[in-house]
């Protein structure tokens, strides 16, 4: 296992809305967790993965998803089993959808 | 003027009598009992002999093939074979047993590791690697058989043969050795009064010999929709959003992958949404893919034929048959020669997966150590030159391509991968392993499977790339980083340019085609399963038991 934190600056999300869980942990997909963060301003995101040594792959991953959507306020947990960056962004969308969902 | 050297001019044909008559003095007549096979094979094939063993990616005369590599190799050696396939574990047998020396082929999926061995070991010499039709077309010309093993379903007391739906190789294998002084051996599953239908005449076979146990058929072309990712699903609403409707394919061949499977079964659903019922997808050369049921059953599909048939698929194609090409018995008649000249000449599209992708476009599933050979994708993969007749596809293409004045139309021949495969192997990447493996194995060129020059779309998750649409080498390269995700190649990309590729409409996202990726859902796939398949077809479909999970 390898833990991975970062913190992107992000245009802020307006609503704080209840916690919003997506995706499952198994073989090449993973589980996330969004929640209210503390920094309206900044996305942080925490990484627990299988497969070490992709940090910088995740870096550029969460990176383009923090610049292209407006997730600030936001903490976000990851739990990973191997998933691709398709996977990953993917999941990130669903997440993020729900969780707004969940302000409406 | 010298007088012309004398010269004997039926040499084939004296040699073909001297092998029946060694033959005939070993009291063999035309049905050989299955005990005294090696006798006759040692009694017909010489030493040096070129021997077509079929062998493809489904059909096998497995029993043949055995019973081949379990004779005496100093009664039998230096052959050179010529196969479609090199697949089983006895067709390497031949080499390491010191019975064939040389080896011109096709594909070797799942002997490729041990081929590999082989040709670092100096004990095996490869002519060259074909794709199907170009090994075909050699028989014809300078690689015709001297004896042809072959696999039928069923003969009758003269010897006409009964191939079933999985004719495939064997009319174009017998064909080229039949009439050419060559001898033609088949091994059959049953002996029958009479056959269902001839297709084989008895005076093209030599020998008939019932095998133990009926030749074995890989179920290869059975996806489970149980097995397609969000991803795939992703990738296919975008195929058919952003290339099938906008050119309105209508004559195409998928691949055999997920991702194309993805496609068969969202036709029912997402594309006969967006109204493309009759305007895409309605003439095929494909195999008899399960997961293109539930679209014959929407009634998407006018027309199948098939290089081959596929294991459970034969109830349901004999009870559909406007569909697929069957005999007067009901039974289907595939034919692979054939079907692969419909890929290439009569088809507008091609899509398909690979392992590997470079800057150029090029593409290769050849990996270290392994020689995997091409199959059939760079017929079905390329553009054909000599093709003259149009269509609207083909000539937006060319369009595209070549601008408004051009003469001639373009293939589509569309590369569908994710970024990464699984463990995080990139699939694109700045040098294929193809090269590596040239030097390795002393190859006169890298095994590419379809050269860049003949793409025209790379779909991934992240967009898709037309390169019919780029100038220069420099879009060129820019557009296929421009799709390929976070991998080194991709996160390499000039983003300046991919953005002004972008709006010329060379790179394209799933937003601009208006598609939200959170749409991509499994649930949009008209079955989710084995089981649904089976119900599709009315319970005509019979999935193999490796498939039946209920």
């Amino acid at each position: 296992m390898e833990k991975l934190e970062f913190k992107f600056p992000s245009q802020a999300l307006l609503a704080a809305a209840p916690p919003a869980l997506c995706g499952v942990v198994g073989s090449g997909n993973l589980e996330i967790l969004v929640r209210s963060g503390v920094d309206r301003q900044i996305c942080e995101i925490s990484v627990n993965t299988s497969a070490r040594g992709f940090g910088e792959t995740w870096r550029a991953v969460l990176a383009t998803f923090a610049a292209s959507q407006a997730v600030g306020g936001t903490s976000i947990a990851i739990n990973d089993m191997g998933a691709t960056p398709a996977v990953v962004s993917l999941r990130l969308a669903q997440a993020l959808a729900d969780y707004r969902g969940g302000a409406q | 003027m010298n007088a012309p050297l004398p010269r004997v001019w039926d040499s084939l044909r004296q040699s073909r009598g001297k092998r029946l008559e060694r033959a005939a003095s070993l009291g063999f007549g035309k049905e050989i009992p299955v005990d005294r096979i090696i006798d006759l094979l040692e009694a017909v094939i010489q030493p040096g002999d070129r021997v077509c063993l079929e062998g493809n990616n489904q059909k096998q005369a497995d029993f043949l093939a055995e019973s081949l590599a379990d004779c005496d190799p100093a009664r039998i050696n230096h052959l050179q074979m010529v196969q479609s396939v090199l697949a089983l574990p006895s067709h390497v047998d031949l080499f390491e047993r010191g019975l064939a020396s040389r080896l011109d082929f096709s594909f070797s999926g799942p002997q490729g590791a041990r081929l590999a061995k082989l040709v670092q070991q100096q004990r095996i010499e490869i002519g060259a690697i074909h794709t199907y039709l170009e090994l075909f077309g050699r028989y014809f010309l300078d690689l015709t058989p001297n004896v042809a093993l072959i696999a039928a379903q069923a003969a009758d007391a003269q010897g006409n043969l009964y191939l079933g739906p999985n004719t495939e190789d064997t009319p174009a294998i017998v064909e080229a050795t039949a009439f050419k002084g060559g001898i033609v051996i088949a091994q059959v599953n049953e002996r029958v009064e009479k056959l269902p239908r001839v297709d084989v005449p008895a005076d093209w076979v030599d020998f008939t010999v019932q095998a133990p146990r009926p030749n074995y058929i890989e179920p290869l072309f059975t996806r489970d929709p149980a097995q397609i990712t969000e991803v795939q699903v992703l990738m296919a609403m975008m195929a058919i959003k952003g290339i099938y409707a906008e050119y309105g394919v209508t004559r195409l061949n998928h691949g055999i992958g997920f991702d194309t499977a993805a496609i068969e079964l969202l036709l029912p659903t997402y594309a006969a949404e967006l109204g493309l019922m009759g305007k895409i997808c309605t003439h095929w050369a494909l195999n008899p893919h399960p997961t293109l049921i539930p679209a014959i059953e929407s009634g998407f599909v006018e027309s199948v034929h098939c290089f081959g048939s596929e294991v459970g698929m034969d109830a349901y194609i004999a009870a559909r048959s406007d569909v697929f090409f069957t005999g007067a018995d009901g039974s289907m008649r595939s034919n692979r020669a054939f079907c692969q000249t419909a890929g290439l000449y009569a088809c507008d599209m091609f899509i398909g997966s690979t392992l590997q992708l470079d800057l150029a476009g090029n593409s290769s599933t050849a990996t270290l150590g392994r020689i995997t050979g091409f199959g059939g994708a760079p017929n079905m993969g390329s553009d054909p030159h000599g093709r003259r007749h149009a269509s609207p596809a083909w000539l937006k293409a060319g369009r595209e391509a070549y601008g408004p004045q051009a003469t001639r139309g373009r293939k589509l021949v569309v590369q569908m991968v994710e970024t990464f495969r699984e463990h995080m192997a990139p699939v694109f990447v700045e040098e294929l392993d193809a090269w590596q493996l040239q030097r390795s194995m002393g190859a006169e060129l890298p095994p590419i499977m379809i050269h860049g020059d003949d793409v025209s779309h790379i779909v991934t998750e992240e967009g898709i790339a037309n390169l019919l649409l780029c100038r220069t080498p420099e879009e060129r390269e820019q557009a296929i980083r421009g799709v390929a995700g976070f991998t080194p190649v991709g996160m390499a990309r000039d983003k300046a340019m991919v953005e002004n590729l972008r709006d010329r409409g060379i790179v394209r996202r799933p937003e601009d085609l208006g598609i939200n990726p959170r749409q991509a859902s499994r649930d949009l796939l008209a079955a989710r399963s084995v089981k649904d398949l089976v119900r599709w077809s009315g319970g005509l479909y019979a999935p193999p038991s490796r498939f039946r999970n209920w």
